[in-house]
């Protein structure tokens, strides 16, 4: 029988076997940044522990920094205190580190790839959920614990059980104005928030081969919020193009060999998985989430639903919860809702391509009266390069505030929230309670419906603002 | 022969997907250090916006004060990957955790920290909120046969990966053990050098 992608990875990184069904595997990259970490190098101080390999590690500094000034103190006190940990930690085990006077910092999951880091058939770990991002180059690649990054930073392995497989399949093409985001919103509200725990996830089909690596990294990263332990798609030209190059990519002399490995991983034509799911692309309109939770989620132009229509009673009690946090009734539609913030950025949703996408909306327009709109790219290289290319003008002369690389308003760490009882159109991935902000009411949607909900003053289905009369 | 693991007074919390982002709220994530979390444990639903405790939520009834298991539904710790979810369970006070389900990054975090996390059928979880319908609950959890007694010779089985149940028996050290395979490990990186070369 044949093996999927996963499995492959998976077996190529068995470095022993610690018990009967436990493996550790070994880990080609680690990731890390200033809130997960701290902890972990403690621990190694304390045990007398080294850092095994400083040169398979990479820093930055992401979750906590000002994305209004580049300084460690703009975000607080214990922000800066929780920085400057990381810069010391870095310093002390000479572990490279995009600090915040660096030009390419920026969110862990937009550098990786960027940096060329990220590559086919490697075990990526870094102590964020949103890990699963770097699946998109057929790497596996999940989030872990402080604990874990302890033992990965003393052994450079990570001891590991199988996972069970998940192929979830989307032929056809996308209608126009349908995201890549829109597609893996429509994946969770169809798998459900937990229908993906146990499994890691491979995306296939002819829509996902005919993404950019921007989308299949949208699609990836928000495979935790199914619940998979990690997303994946099979390298081809395309990645193999969004590769070359790139400062730590394999380089000129082992580029072929590289390309060649790199087309060994696919599943096997024969390989069984444990559960298929598929979509039909043409199928998808644009997604908004309605619940505090990724997969309370419809088509825009759909009313919110009413509890009574889960036939699962905890379903039901938590849509009824879910109604009353965010201040919505059954019916109702949320082409009527006002939003009083529009947040673009995240490690979902801050790559270019993201920026293209909601500047084409936003382009010669203006950002409704009494709205509050942000885009936060996610690194310096994206940032330089929407700023080439006119991107940040058409932004800023719209109304939006044209902020510095960060995590931002995704987790409000640092001092972008939304208020209590503000509605929040946001390119992030969680719509949880509270996660934005205390009484924050988050709605999940892709960049270029957060463009249209800041220009309409409310949610709109990007298609008919596109139809308007400017 | 029989032992038990812990024993202790139940918490119900009747909810679906409680993630980690209420387990503890993202302002308290900020610290270099792995101690002081037990205030932040559920901080929104435990405390009022003016600071004061919610009767209304469930760890604060005076019935539940001092419980060391916490009884939920599926898909508990879903969300971010911070282990100060379980730091802060562990800190409050819980060291049992039973559910219908729980995210996998959450799991392996709180095993990391000798937390017992049981999972059991829907139908049963039902059963164990009913129990505790009746009134506060004082059940032990006995890991070695897999079972939670309720007493009266009252009992429910459970099951569990053996190798994480070897691991809380034992309290092996999760680096140390490791370690052990040091030799394989360098192997492994001398392989890797050899046969693809641009990884390092």
């Amino acid at each position: 029988m044949g093996q999927t992608l996963y499995q492959k990875i998976y077996h190529s990184h068995v470095v022993g076997k610690l018990n009967a069904s436990t493996d550790l595997l070994f880990v080609d990259r680690h990731l890390i940044h200033e809130v997960t970490s701290p902890q972990a190098f403690s621990g190694l101080k304390l045990a007398g522990r080294a850092v095994r390999r400083p040169d398979l590690t990479f820093a930055t500094m992401d979750h906590n920094v000002s994305t209004q000034r580049r300084s460690l103190d703009a975000a607080g006190e214990t922000s800066r205190k929780q920085l400057e940990a990381l810069a010391a930690n870095c310093d002390e085990h000479r572990i490279p580190l995009l600090d915040l006077t660096h030009p390419d910092q920026g969110i862990v999951h937009v550098i990786g790839p960027e940096q060329g880091l990220t590559q086919p058939g490697m075990i990526i770990v870094c102590g964020d959920s949103h890990t699963s991002t770097h699946g998109a180059f057929g790497a596996l690649a999940f989030g872990i614990g402080t604990s874990e990054v302890e033992h990965v930073l003393a052994t450079q392995t990570l001891p590991q059980q199988q996972a069970k497989t998940l192929k979830v399949e989307i032929n056809g093409d996308l209608p126009e104005h349908v995201t890549p985001k829109d597609v893996i919103l429509a994946v969770i509200g169809k798998l459900g928030t937990a229908g993906g725990n146990g499994y890691v996830a491979e995306f296939c089909g002819s829509a996902i081969r005919g993404m950019s690596m921007e989308g299949r990294m949208t699609l990836c990263n928000m495979s935790i919020e199914m619940g998979a332990k990690a997303g994946l798609i099979a390298p081809d030209d395309t990645t193999f193009a969004y590769l070359k190059g790139k400062a730590h990519a394999p380089q000129a002399e082992h580029w072929d060999a590289a390309v060649s490995y790199w087309q060994s991983l696919h599943s096997d034509a024969d390989a069984v998985f444990d559960k298929t799911i598929s979509l039909d692309a043409s199928s998808i309109s644009p997604q908004i989430t309605w619940g505090t939770n990724p997969e309370q989620v419809i088509a825009v132009d759909e009313p919110v639903p009413a509890p009574e229509s889960f036939s699962d009673d905890t379903k039901r009690q938590a849509a009824e919860r879910a109604l009353q946090y965010m201040g919505l009734s059954a019916g109702q539609k949320l082409t009527d809702c006002a939003v009083d913030v529009v947040f673009i950025g995240s490690c979902t949703n801050s790559r270019i391509e993201d920026l293209r996408a909601a500047a084409s909306v936003v382009r010669d327009r203006k950002v409704a009266p009494g709205v509050r709109a942000l885009v936060v790219p996610g690194s310096g290289v994206v940032k330089r390069q929407a700023e080439q290319e006119g991107l940040a003008e058409i932004f800023k002369q719209a109304g939006f505030e044209w902020r510095e690389p960060g995590c931002s308003m995704c987790l409000g760490m640092n001092d972008d929230q939304v208020a209590a009882g503000q509605r929040c159109a946001s390119t992030s991935n969680r719509n949880f309670e509270g996660r934005q902000g205390r009484g924050a009411r988050t709605h999940l949607v892709s960049p270029a419906m957060a463009a249209a909900a800041a220009i309409a003053g409310k949610f709109v289905n990007v298609a008919r603002l596109e139809g308007a009369a400017q | 022969m029989s032992q038990i693991f812990k024993q202790g007074l139940v918490c119900p919390l009747d909810k679906n997907n409680v993630d980690t982002d209420q387990i503890i709220p993202k302002q308290f994530l900020t610290s270099v250090s792995r101690d002081g979390f037990a205030e932040a444990l559920f901080y929104d639903w435990r405390y009022l916006a003016d600071g004061a405790a919610n009767p209304e939520f469930v760890l604060n009834y005076p019935e539940y004060q001092g419980a060391s298991i916490l009884l939920t539904r599926a898909n508990f710790g879903c969300g971010s990957s911070r282990e100060h979810a379980p730091w802060a369970l562990q800190q409050y006070g819980f060291n049992v955790i039973i559910a219908e389900s729980f995210a996998d990054i959450f799991f392996n975090n709180s095993v990391n920290n000798g937390m017992l996390l049981i999972t059991l059928s829907k139908t049963n979880i039902e059963l164990l909120f009913n129990r505790c319908a009746q009134g506060p609950q004082q059940w032990q959890i006995d890991l070695a046969s897999q079972e939670i007694l309720f007493g009266n010779n009252a009992a429910m089985g459970f099951n569990i990966d053996p190798d994480i149940k070897q691991r809380l028996l034992s309290g092996l050290d999760f680096i140390g053990s490791s370690e052990q395979l040091n030799p394989q490990i360098a192997a492994f990186e001398a392989q890797r050098r050899a046969n693809l070369p641009w990884l390092g």
